[in-house]
């Protein structure tokens, strides 16, 4: 048996979070009655002329910076040419050979590990419309009002060597590209999108290996089921001493399995040319460090900075600055309280938790970030034990009322006077000999079961750690 | 004249009216005479003129449109069947103007097909006759905006000229007119054969005619990224009688290229004509004329291929009857939509854009396009103008020169040029062979530099009056 390696590149779309298209001034939102966001030029009706939305060039060379290329100083549209009904002028202004962003990188931590994986380029286009098919009247329609939505197509380099790689890669892309806010990276609204080239090689070896194309996923897991498929097929394959076809393959989710594209629709020559109705682009070396200076903390490095400043573990770190407004209310709350990790274990756990059940977003998060650093501190001074604090928690996310508040009310503080504590005790103890005698005989699970029997009595606001010395001691 | 009160729009919309009844049946010079249209917009003019206020520059003037200018609400094709039915939903920026400016539309002239041909032979629809001769081509491709206005079916036209088609049919029958320099004229609304080539300019009786329109329809356009961010000269002022010391350029190699003995005749008389008002007519070189024919069908195919790519039966315009499936109706619809000659370019452009063959043409006429345009400015070095006759035949018979494409490219030897280098160049006539046919003489300029033009061709004219004369049309 002989053993592959996986070579993996990923070419990525996402759409620009512009306000208009990127060639005439037609709402660029997504969604709208079908062809209701459209105007001559974006419908290539003759006669029409593309004018550059200098917007999109802004954030392009955001997402070039952010991904450590080198922003060209001196750049150009072209024209790719294919018929497809979802491309009104059958042609697409894409760039070819001087693209706007070129040779970068993006850090991935994977495992403990940070592996750094290569941007080939990062050049701008339109998007297309789409089809939308009526099976049983036997037509199909095209909806243009995506047609001129600015896209921004990001190509790795073949430096991904496992489906896992790729989905990381792509969690990573996301989260710095809207850390950035140059897109929503919505794949089910398609402003983020993804294909795959994936070839195998004998390991050791340099020679890139034939490269299959996958398409049509539409998720990270579904792009990382996708290409653990190729990965199988193409060693079987190889394993037998076949070949690999060069071609496109779509990935159908539901047979977790890719097939393969009809080769006439692949059969293209693009004959790109320059875009004669559109000047080259110059972008000044001022205009380049404006936009770098405007740049905010990037996810990896303010990782960093979380692990350093707040003594938070890697995995903490990587989760909380995922997203830049998780992030954000992190550092809030971690300003107003000195249990860091408690606090990261409450975000994390509860709050992120919760919020995922109810299909909310940290900025819809009815508690604030002050109130969850004032819980962690309410737990941290003793007031109220961790397992009331939850009956808390839960009252602060149905209500959004501070925590102090809530304690006081339903009088949740946290039973810590000794003297009260150790009558309870005595009635408990009085009251079931059975268990009594079984700790006596050496049955520690006793123990456990007489502390929950205070503070069931107690109602829960027993200090548990207190219940647990008291009966140590009386029934010595 | 209207503005001045010696007649009504109404009346010499009217004698337009008349007269394109009196002559259409024979001359074919509109694919579209819109007279409610036109008169309306006169009564409009009249109407301004009746309360004391201004109508414009224009005010009342009829003018034939050819048929690749998008007028909103009227039906445009572009000379072709591929856009039968198609009605344009927004004005092209000449369009406006000449709205702003009082003119009155009387319709849609013939042209070949999206403006690929020189002698309107391969309209779409019907064929146009020269008015000096009905068994002569008009030239073209605007040989309907240029017979018209000889016809006296209009006072004045707008045609566009990618390598000729303004000149050429100007020189054809006996008027003048001009092709600006590229980026003065805005292309919006402009059905585009050839974007880097394209430019719309006017035809007039005369210079002075010329020179108005100029001034009206220039101007950067927000619309058109290729539009020079330049002020509007007022044209009107070159009008001057005297063009002593100016240094007049005649390219030797204007006399090797196959020009009739006839029209070399006329064309060196004009040169002593020129001699005796002062100016100074020198030889100068412009080596790389040879490659222009070559140069100019590789980049204009090309992009012709691309820019008509957009006509596929989906949206609009002519769609084939017949079909199986989406290929088929791609193929079906462009086979039976475009004429013979748009066909040929289309291949050839697909072909030079190919694969493995972009490098070996489109690149390299690129580079020869550069070259042509250093040749124009070493020759702008010495001389303030360049001279040549503008066609180096008079009109040819109908059927002449239809199925020998590579004879019929030939008429545009002298203009083609002009368009590769971006200069403007008015054709005017200087004279009449012995067949009473008429023959252009083409003044060139560097860019921008139009009124230079106007005042050489203004000189000419004040002094030669051969513009003054008419086609007796007889038999018609």
């Amino acid at each position: 048996m002989k053993n592959f390696e996986t070579v993996i590149g990923l070419e990525v779309h996402v759409q620009l979070k512009t306000e208009s298209k990127i060639f005439c001034s037609c709402p660029a939102e997504f969604g709208g009655e079908p062809n209701t966001r459209v105007c001559p030029v974006c419908l290539g009706l003759p006669g029409v002329l593309p004018v550059f939305n200098e917007k999109a060039l802004g954030l392009t060379v955001r997402a070039g910076l952010a991904l450590n290329c080198s922003v060209s100083s001196f750049s150009k549209f072209d024209r790719k040419n294919y018929f497809y009904p979802d491309l009104p002028k059958n042609y697409q202004i894409s760039q070819y050979d001087k693209p706007f962003n070129l040779g970068g990188y993006i850090d991935v931590w994977i495992d403990g590990e940070r592996k750094r994986f290569g941007i080939t380029r990062v050049h701008l286009e339109e998007d297309a419309g789409k089809l939308i098919h009526f099976e049983k009247e036997g037509f199909s329609g095209v909806d243009f009002n995506r047609t001129g939505v600015p896209l921004l197509e990001i190509v790795s380099e073949p430096d991904l060597r496992s489906p896992g790689d790729a989905y990381e890669y792509l969690k990573a892309l996301r989260a710095l590209l809207r850390y950035i806010e140059i897109s929503d990276c919505d794949m089910e609204k398609g402003s983020f999108r993804c294909d795959a080239n994936i070839s195998l090689r004998p390991s050791g070896t340099k020679e890139l290996g034939v490269k299959v194309e996958v398409k049509n996923m539409n998720s990270f897991r579904a792009v990382e089921r996708a290409l653990s498929y190729e990965v199988e097929r193409q060693t079987a394959l190889l394993q037998e001493g076949g070949g690999i076809v060069q071609e496109t393959r779509l990935y159908n989710a539901d047979a977790q399995k890719t097939f393969p594209m009809r080769s006439k629709e692949e059969a293209h020559d693009y004959r790109y040319f320059p875009e004669p109705d559109l000047v080259p682009v110059a972008v000044e070396t001022e205009k380049i460090e404006e936009i770098k200076a405007a740049l905010p903390e990037l996810p990896a490095a303010r990782a960093l900075r979380f692990r350093r400043e707040y003594g938070l573990p890697e995995y903490d770190a990587g989760v909380l600055t995922s997203e830049r407004p998780l992030a954000d209310f992190f550092e809030v709350a971690a300003a107003l309280s000195r249990n860091r990790k408690v606090l990261s274990n409450w975000i994390m756990v509860e709050l992120l938790g919760k919020l995922n059940r109810e299909d909310l977003g940290i900025e819809d998060s009815p508690i604030g970030a002050g109130q969850i650093a004032s819980l962690v501190e309410l737990i941290d001074a003793g007031t109220i034990s961790g397992k009331i604090a939850k009956t808390v928690f839960a009252e602060m996310f149905r209500s959004g009322r501070p925590p102090e508040e809530i304690v006081k009310d339903k009088g949740l503080v946290q039973i810590s006077d000794e003297g009260e504590l150790e009558k309870i005790v005595a009635e408990v103890i009085s009251a079931h000999p059975d268990p009594v005698a079984d700790y006596r005989s050496g049955k520690e699970q006793a123990l456990g079961f007489l502390v929950g029997l205070v503070m069931k009595a107690t109602r829960g606001k027993a200090n548990p750690g207190l219940v647990n010395k008291i009966l140590r001691r009386k029934l010595a | 004249m209207v503005a001045g009160g010696e007649a009504s729009a109404a009346d010499v919309t009217e004698a337009c009216l008349g007269r394109i009844e009196e002559v259409e049946p024979r001359l074919g010079c509109f694919l579209r005479v819109d007279p409610e249209g036109a008169r309306a917009m006169a009564a409009r003019v009249d109407e301004r003129l009746k309360r004391g206020e201004g109508a414009g520059l224009l005010a009342g003037v009829p003018i034939a449109l050819k048929d690749n200018l998008c007028v909103r609400g009227r039906e445009i094709t572009c000379g072709s069947r591929i856009l039968k039915g198609f009605t344009a939903p927004y004005d092209a920026t000449v369009i406006t103007k000449l709205r702003d400016s009082g003119a009155v539309f009387l319709g849609q002239t013939n042209m070949d097909e999206v403006a690929m041909g020189s002698s309107t032979e391969n309209s779409g629809y019907n064929p146009t006759r020269n008015p000096w001769d009905p068994e002569r081509v008009p030239g073209g491709s605007s040989g309907g905006s240029a017979a018209a206005l000889a016809a006296g079916e209009a006072l004045s036209s707008l045609g566009s000229d990618t390598g000729g088609s303004i000149r050429q049919p100007a020189s054809l029958c006996g008027v003048a007119g001009m092709k600006p320099t590229y980026g003065r004229v805005s292309r919006y609304g402009l059905i585009a054969y050839a974007s880097s080539l394209d430019q719309i300019g006017p035809f007039g009786k005369d210079v002075e005619d010329i020179a108005l329109l100029l001034e009206i329809i220039s101007g950067h356009d927000r619309r058109d990224s290729t539009s020079a961010p330049l002020e509007v000269p007022r044209y009107r002022d070159f009008l001057k009688n005297n063009i002593r010391g100016m240094k007049l350029g005649v390219p030797r190699e204007c006399f090797a290229e196959g020009m009739e003995k006839n029209v070399e005749g006329i064309f060196k008389a004009a040169l002593d004509t020129f001699r005796r008002l002062g100016a100074e007519v020198m030889e100068i070189e412009l080596p790389r004329i040879p490659y222009t024919l070559a140069c100019y069908y590789i980049l204009s195919t090309a992009e012709a291929s691309s820019n008509l790519a957009r006509y596929d039966g989906v949206k609009y315009g002519y769609r084939a009857r017949e079909y199986r499936n989406l290929l088929e109706m791609y193929e079906r619809t462009r086979q039976e939509g475009f004429g013979e000659e748009v066909k040929r370019r289309i291949i050839l452009g697909t072909y030079v854009l190919s694969a493995g063959y972009y490098e070996a043409y489109y690149a390299r006429a690129l580079k020869v396009r550069r070259l042509i345009k250093d040749d124009f400015d070493a020759a702008f070095s010495d001389c303030d103008c360049v001279i040549m006759p503008t066609s180096p035949s008079v009109a040819f018979q109908i059927g002449e020169r239809k199925d020998d494409p590579l004879r019929m490219y030939l008429s545009d030897i002298f203009t083609i040029s002009v368009n590769l280098a971006g200069l403007p160049a008015i054709s005017i006539n200087c004279g009449f062979d012995r067949q009473k046919l008429p023959v252009g003489l083409q003044i060139i300029a560097p860019p921008f530099e139009e009124g230079r033009i106007l005042n050489v061709a203004y000189a000419f004219e004040q002094n030669t009056g051969f513009h003054k004369q008419k086609p007796e049309l007889k038999g018609i």
